[in-house]
C-alpha cells in the first residue's frame, strides 16, 4: 500500500463493517422492542420501575456498583421435573415408587416415563419446566437474564465481575428493605466475610430529638452507634434499596420458559 | 536523511511532545496510586466507607481511566506524531496547535476524573467521563489527530512503512468508536440492552483494538531500527493488519450476556480468529529481532519494546483463550478478564510507550535524562510488577471461576479464596507504582531542565547589549 487514500478508504470500509455489526444491527432488531406476554398469564412483562427504584438506578451508577456485581443471570438448559400433586388412594405405593425414581434434572421423554409410572400407581403428578446451571442452584434466579429484563433501563448495568453476588434477582431473594438498609450501612452486620465496603456515607449519624425516628437502623450488638445517637438513610440510601427491591427476574417468558412454582395452600 | 535534518524534524516536536508526555506521566503516576489504593479496599473494607470517593466504585474506574486516556492515549499520540514526522522526514508545522489541544486533553482527564468521584460516571466500563470530559478529549484528539495526518500527508518521503498503516488506522479509529458511544450512551440514549453492546463494541475497539495499533506501529518502527534488520516482512505485516483490523474489531459481547444470541457467537468466532494475525505478529518479532545484529539491548528502549512484544502476544492469547467455550464458561465474571486488560495495557502498551519516549525524549529535547541508571532499574519493577499482578490475578480467576461453577460451594468462599491472590496483585501495583515514580522523575526532571535553559535563553537574551545595526537603524 503506497497510498494514503488507500488505506483510508479501506479502513474506513472494515470499521463500517464492525459498526454495522454492532451497533447499527442491535439497534434495528432491538431499539422498537416491546413489552412482552408472560407465559400462560394475561401480564405482560417488564413493567416500568417505580419512581424511587428509578432515582436508585442512578445511585447504583454513579456508585460504580457494577465494578463488583453483575445483573446476568446464566443458565445451561432446561431440564423436566416431576412433581407430585397428590398420593392418591394407595400413598404407600407412591412413596415406595418415588424412593426408586429420580425426579430431577429429566429430559422430556424421561419425565413422560416417570409420570407415566406413578400414575399407573395410583398417584397424580405434575410435569415442571425448570432451568438449570450453577446460578440458579444458588438461588440467585429462576432463568437466565433477558434483554426484556432491561427494557425500562437507563442506564443500564449490566457488569463483568463478580466480586459480590449476582443481583439480577434479588428483589426476590433478598426482600427486606431493613435488612438491605442494616447491609449497606455495615455488611459485616448481615454476612459475616463481606468484603463489601460499608456504605456509611449514605446514612447520617445524628442525635436522637424528641423521638427516634421511625426510619433508624435497628443495629445489631458490636454496630450500635454511641449511646444518645441514631443512624438514619438519607434519600440516595432508601433509592438504591428500592432499585435493589425492584429488581426481579422471576417471571417466565418465551425467550427463558419455565413452570412458576405456586405456593401450596396451607 | 543528514544528522541536521533528523535534528531539525526532532526539534519541531519538542514541545508538543513535552506537553503530551509530561501529562502523561502525571496520570501515569495518579492512575497506579488510585490503583493501589482500589486494591486495599480489599484489604481493610471496613476504612473506606465514609466518603463517597474512598470507595472500590469509584477508585476503580478512576484508576482505570487514569492509566487508559490519562496515559496510553497521549503517549500513543506523541510517539505517532514524532514516528510520522521521522518517516516522512517531514518536520512538524503549527506546534501550536497541538501543544494547545494537549493541554485540552488533560484537562478533559482532569474533569473526568473529578467526574467520577463526584458520582457523574457513565456507569459503563471504560467510558466512565461524563460528557464535558469527553467533548474535551474529543476535539483535542480530532486536533492531534489532524496535524498528525497533514504531516503525513505532507510528507517528503513518499514512501509508506508498515507502522504508517497501523498509525493512520489508529487515528481514524479513535473519533469514530468515540463519537459513537458518547451519542448513543450518554448524549442521546439508545433503548434497554443496545446500550450495553455499544459499550462493549466501544470498549473493546479502544482497550485491544486501538492499543493494539498504536504499540504495534510503534514496535514496528523500533525493532527494525534497533536490531538493524528490515521488517520481515512487508507482506507478513500487511496480512497481520488487515486480519487484526478485522477480527479485533468484530468482538466484544461476552457469551452468556442477555442480548440475542448472534452477539457473543460472532464476537466469540472473530475472537478465535485473531489466532492468525497473532500468529503472523508473532512471526514478524521473531525474524526481525531473533539472531540480529543491532544494538544490545541493555534495559534500555530496546528491551523495553522486545517486552512490550511478548506481552502483547501472551495478551492476545489470553484474550483468545477466553473465547474457547471450556476456559470461558470457567473465567466468565472472574478476575482473569480484569489480568488480560492489565497486561494489553500496561505490560504491553505502557511499556512499549516507556520504551519509546526514552529513545524520542532526549532527542527531541536536546538534553539527556538526570537518572539514566533508573530506566533500567524502571524496566526491571514495571516488568516484575506486571508479571506478579498478572499471574496472580490470572490463576486467581480460574480459582474463583471453579469455585463459582460448582453450586455447591458457598459464594462466599469464592471471594475468600481470592484474597491472597488480590494480596499478591497489590504487591504488584506497588511495584508498578514505584517504576511509575521513577518515569515520571525522569520525565518531570527534563521539563524542569527544558524550562530552565529557555528561561536561561530569554534572560541571556534581554539583558545582551543591541546589536550596532540595529542601534544606527
Amino acid at each position: 500500500m503506497k497510498n494514503g487514500f488507500v488505506i483510508f478508504v479501506s479502513v474506513f470500509a472494515v470499521l463500517f463493517f464492525s459498526w454495522s455489526a454492532f451497533v447499527l444491527g442491535p439497534q434495528l432488531q432491538l431499539g422498537g422492542a416491546k413489552q412482552v406476554p408472560v407465559l400462560n398469564s394475561a401480564e405482560v412483562y417488564p413493567r416500568s420501575r417505580p419512581g424511587e427504584a428509578n432515582q436508585g438506578l442512578q445511585v447504583y451508577r454513579a456508585n460504580g456498583c457494577s465494578a463488583c456485581h453483575t445483573e446476568q443471570v446464566q443458565q445451561d438448559g432446561v431440564a423436566c421435573e416431576v412433581v407430585l400433586s397428590s398420593a392418591g388412594k394407595n400413598p404407600s405405593v407412591v412413596s415406595n415408587l418415588l424412593s426408586t425414581l429420580n425426579l430431577r434434572g429429566l429430559s422430556q421423554e424421561e419425565a413422560q416415563a416417570v409420570a407415566d409410572k406413578i400414575t399407573a400407581g395410583g398417584g397424580k403428578v405434575e410435569t415442571h419446566i425448570v432451568a438449570v446451571g450453577p446460578d440458579i442452584t444458588r438461588g440467585w434466579g429462576l432463568r437466565h437474564s433477558v434483554t426484556e429484563d432491561f427494557l425500562y433501563d437507563n442506564v443500564v448495568q449490566l457488569g463483568s465481575l463478580r466480586i459480590g453476588p449476582d443481583l439480577a434477582d434479588v428483589g426476590a431473594r433478598l426482600a427486606d428493605a431493613n435488612w438491605q438498609l442494616l447491609h449497606l450501612y455495615a455488611p459485616k452486620s448481615v454476612v459475616k466475610d463481606s468484603l463489601m465496603p460499608p456504605f456509611r456515607y449514605l446514612f447520617e449519624t445524628r442525635k436522637i430529638g424528641d423521638a427516634p425516628s421511625p426510619d433508624a437502623l435497628n443495629l445489631p450488638p458490636g454496630f450500635t452507634s454511641p449511646a444518645g445517637y441514631e443512624v438514619v438513610p438519607k434519600p440516595a440510601a432508601k433509592e438504591l434499596v428500592a432499585y435493589l427491591l425492584s429488581l426481579h427476574a422471576d417471571v417466565p417468558l418465551y425467550d427463558a420458559p419455565f413452570t412458576p412454582v405456586v405456593a401450596a395452600k396451607p | 536523511m543528514t544528522e541536521n535534518q533528523s535534528n531539525q524534524i526532532d526539534a519541531s516536536c519538542r514541545v508538543p511532545l513535552l506537553v503530551l508526555f509530561g501529562g502523561a506521566a502525571l496520570w501515569l503516576v495518579v492512575g497506579s496510586v488510585l490503583a493501589l489504593a482500589a486494591s486495599l479496599t480489599f484489604h481493610m473494607p471496613d476504612k473506606f466507607g465514609d466518603c463517597p470517593w474512598g470507595t472500590y466504585g469509584h477508585l476503580q474506574p478512576a484508576a482505570d481511566d487514569a492509566l487508559l486516556y490519562g496515559f496510553c492515549i497521549p503517549a500513543g499520540l506523541g510517539v505517532a506524531l514524532w514516528i510520522f514526522a521521522r518517516l516522512g522526514q517531514t518536520p512538524l508545522r503549527g506546534a501550536l496547535v497541538p501543544v494547545v489541544a494537549a493541554h485540552l486533553w488533560h484537562v478533559g482527564v482532569l474533569v473526568g476524573l473529578v467526574g467520577i468521584f463526584v458520582g457523574d460516571s457513565t456507569g459503563f466500563q471504560w467510558l466512565e467521563f461524563p460528557r464535558g470530559g469527553s467533548a474535551l478529549l474529543f476535539f483535542a484528539y480530532l486536533l492531534i489527530g489532524l496535524w498528525a495526518l497533514m504531516n503525513f500527508s505532507g510528507r517528503r518521503d513518499s514512501g509508506m512503512f508498515p507502522s504508517h498503516w497501523f498509525l493512520v488506522a489508529a487515528l481514524f479509529l479513535f473519533p469514530w468508536i468515540y463519537s459513537t458511544a458518547n451519542i448513543l450512551i450518554v448524549g442521546w440514549p439508545v433503548r434497554g440492552v443496545v446500550q450495553a453492546v455499544i459499550a462493549w463494541w466501544f470498549g473493546n475497539n479502544l482497550v485491544f483494538v486501538w492499543t493494539s495499533l498504536v504499540g504495534l506501529g510503534t514496535a514496528f518502527y523500533f525493532l527494525p531500527k534497533f536490531s538493524g534488520r528490515p521488517l520481515q516482512t512487508y507482506f507478513y505485516a500487511l496480512f497481520a493488519f488487515w486480519t487484526l483490523l478485522f477480527f479485533g474489531s468484530m468482538r466484544g459481547v461476552p457469551s452468556g450476556a442477555p442480548v440475542p444470541a448472534w452477539l457473543p457467537t460472532l464476537s466469540s468466532l472473530s475472537s478465535l480468529l485473531l489466532i492468525v494475525p497473532i500468529l503472523a505478529i508473532a512471526i514478524i518479532g521473531w525474524k526481525t529481532v531473533v539472531g540480529a545484529a543491532g544494538q544490545e539491548c541493555k534495559g534500555g528502549s530496546f528491551c523495553m519494546i522486545k517486552f512490550g512484544f511478548v506481552a502483547f502476544v501472551l495478551s492476545a492469547l489470553l484474550l483468545i483463550a477466553q473465547a474457547c467455550p471450556v476456559i470461558g464458561r470457567l473465567t466468565q465474571f472472574t478476575w482473569f478478564s480484569a489480568a488480560q486488560t492489565q497486561l494489553q495495557l500496561y505490560g504491553f502498551f505502557a511499556i512499549t510507550m516507556f520504551g519509546a519516549i526514552y529513545h524520542i525524549l532526549p532527542r527531541a529535547v536536546g538534553i539527556e535524562f538526570a537518572f539514566p541508571k533508573f530506566i533500567r532499574v524502571q524496566h526491571w519493577l514495571a516488568m516484575l510488577g506486571i508479571f506478579v499482578f498478572v499471574a496472580s490475578l490470572a490463576v486467581g480467576g480460574v480459582e474463583q471461576g471453579m469455585k463459582l461453577s460448582d453450586p455447591n460451594i458457598a459464594f462466599a468462599d469464592s471471594t475468600k479464596a481470592m484474597l491472597p491472590f488480590l494480596r499478591a496483585s497489590t504487591t504488584g501495583l506497588l511495584l508498578i507504582l514505584v517504576a511509575n515514580l521513577l518515569f515520571a522523575l525522569n520525565i518531570f526532571v527534563m521539563i524542569l531542565a527544558w524550562k530552565w535553559s529557555v528561561a536561561k535563553t530569554v534572560f541571556a537574551f534581554v539583558i545582551s547589549p543591541l546589536n550596532k545595526t540595529e542601534v544606527k537603524a
